[in-house]
């Protein structure tokens, strides 16, 4: 097969491949150079590393939590808050959008309180949220499902409502019935959005749980985060914001994994 | 021969929130089984909302569409209905796009889905029954739409200008294609349009409406040879004399 490409075509491929791997040895130099610099400044006493921490710190700070064990309790606590919230807000939103599709009277009745809704700092309920839940795992689960289900049910609706009017009008000729216009058109073609709902809900889950967790936790990495400003303990701040970005990215790149199966076929 | 198809002063008016659009008026005509039959009227004279009419998605205001002498109420299993563009999902393959009708009308059937596979070898496209509808040229899209029209057999189809989205020189290939499959599957065709040498390439008869609201001005009848493909129609003499008397007719309004 390679011996038939012609050389252009074989100078263009490998021109993408140089490309793809320039950019990637400079986002990694970025990184390198950046904490080496925090390093190196901290060091010399440049910056306060009481204050700005400093990288050995922090990796030795995450070793020694993984040690005594705290890391995985606190992790599994927030991961368990984030996905179990990111998949009820995802289901239930999602089911949300398709009763306010289905009927157009809900739709317009539902409406403003759902603009207001998704307006609302949802934060601002978190004293209720305590109140009713009590100052534990419950509430923050709900604060998850509360940030992430508005975005969801608005996303996943206008998703819903942006089926192609000739297609539809197709869909009619053919005598479909609603429900069958739902599962033979308006889901199928919807699997983009729901692709990029979930990319966001990510994001929001992770907001919610880690608000959440601001407001009333014993555990998990957003304890960690608001103790260790308590104490003053930076190198416990910043690792926790590192364990964050991680597995943040972590669940989006699981994310990504679903979408190429999902639109394997175009 | 029966009619097939029989429209009695047909009105249709379209109403919303700051005016009503009288679209259609007192439409009156009939077509006979195995007729090709064009309607020609500049655009926004009412073409498509006679179409969706006749293929039942909403009601008349007046009058009354008979469909083999019985009355259209809501989508009927025997009229295709092909629209401008091909709307082929892109998601489905293009032997699953032309199952989507069975798939409807709750008729996939073994029978049927071969009968359908059938129609897709026929007419040129085996090569491409697995292959995504983005996989395929423009011309071949069409060509799939009507197949896909087809494979519920319906007896009547309604075409509404469904070569207007190709480049001219797609159309005229496309257009001997589907004046073929039409033909061979023995099916009767009311196409629209607003070009008026597509119209006399393909039609027995040619119906010129007013503009709007939709009635009828006045009717054609074509008598060229049967066995002409329509690209070899516009080379004959009468060609050119008919699309002149159809242009002022269009044009003096
Ligand atoms: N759903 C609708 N509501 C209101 N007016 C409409 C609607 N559909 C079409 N019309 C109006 O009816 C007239 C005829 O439209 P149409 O049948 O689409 O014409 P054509 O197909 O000949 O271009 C136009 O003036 C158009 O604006
Ligand atoms: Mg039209």
């Amino acid at each position: 097969m390679n011996n038939l490409l012609s050389n252009e075509r074989k100078r263009y491929l490998k021109k993408v491949k140089l490309d793809k791997i320039l950019v990637n040895v400079t986002r990694i130099l970025i990184l390198l150079v950046f904490l080496g610099l925090w390093e190196v400044l901290a060091r010399l006493n440049v910056i306060d590393s009481f204050l700005m921490s400093m990288p050995s710190k922090i990796v030795a700070t995450i070793i020694e939590l993984s040690k005594s064990g705290e890391l995985g309790m606190h992790l599994t606590t927030t991961l368990y808050e984030t996905v179990l919230g990111f998949l009820i807000a995802t289901s239930l939103g999602t089911i949300i959008a398709l009763l306010l599709w289905w009927s157009e009277f809900l739709r317009k009745v539902l409406e403003p309180y759902i603009v207001v809704l998704n307006s609302l700092p949802k934060i601002a309920l978190g004293p209720i949220i305590i109140v009713w839940f009590g100052a534990g795992t419950k509430s923050i689960i709900f604060m998850a499902v509360l940030i992430t289900i508005i975005v969801t049910v608005i996303t996943m609706l206008n998703g819903f409502l942006a089926t192609e009017q000739t297609k539809i009008l197709l869909m009619r000729s053919l005598g479909a019935s609603k429900l069958q216009m739902l599962y033979k058109l308006v889901l199928p073609s919807s699997i983009p959005t729901f692709i990029s709902c979930l990319k966001i809900n990510v994001g929001m889950a992770w907001i919610g749980s880690i608000m959440g967790e601001y407001l009333v936790s014993k555990q998990g990495i957003g304890y960690l985060i608001v103790y260790g400003g308590q104490v003053f303990r930076l190198d416990l701040v910043m690792a926790s914001t590192i364990i964050l970005c991680a597995l943040a990215g972590l669940m989006y790149a699981l994310v990504a994994l679903l979408e190429k199966i999902l639109i394997k076929k175009k | 021969m029966d009619d097939i198809l029989k429209l009695q002063n047909v009105c249709l008016t379209y109403q919303s929130d700051l005016f009503e659009t009288e679209a259609v008026k007192d439409l009156s005509f009939s077509v006979k089984e195995k007729e090709f039959v064009s309607i020609i009227g500049p655009s926004g004279s009412g073409k498509t909302t006679i179409l969706s009419l006749i293929a039942g998605l909403m009601p008349a205001t007046r009058g009354e569409i008979l469909y083999k002498g019985k009355e259209i109420k809501k989508v009927c299993e025997n009229i295709g209905y092909m629209l401008q563009r091909d709307e082929l999902f892109s998601w489905r393959t293009i032997e699953k796009n032309v199952f989507l009708p069975l798939e409807i009308k709750k008729i996939n059937t073994e029978v049927n889905r071969s009968r359908a596979i059938e129609l897709i070898d026929k007419y040129g496209l085996k090569d491409f029954s697995k292959s995504y509808p983005s996989q395929l040229s423009g011309g071949m899209r069409q060509r799939v739409a009507l197949i896909r029209t087809l494979s519920s057999n319906p007896d009547l189809l309604l075409l509404d200008e469904p070569f207007s989205a190709l480049d001219s020189q797609t159309r005229l290939k496309v257009v001997n294609d589907v004046y073929d499959i039409i033909k061979r599957e023995g099916k009767t065709a009311v196409l629209v349009t607003h070009d008026i040498s597509e119209a006399i390439s393909l039609s027995d008869r040619i119906i010129v409406l007013t503009n709007r609201p939709a009635k009828v001005y006045k009717e054609h009848v074509l008598n060229f040879d049967k066995t002409l493909s329509p690209l070899k129609r516009r080379e004959e003499r009468g060609f050119s004399k008919t699309f002149n008397t159809l242009w002022r007719e269009l044009n003096n309004e």
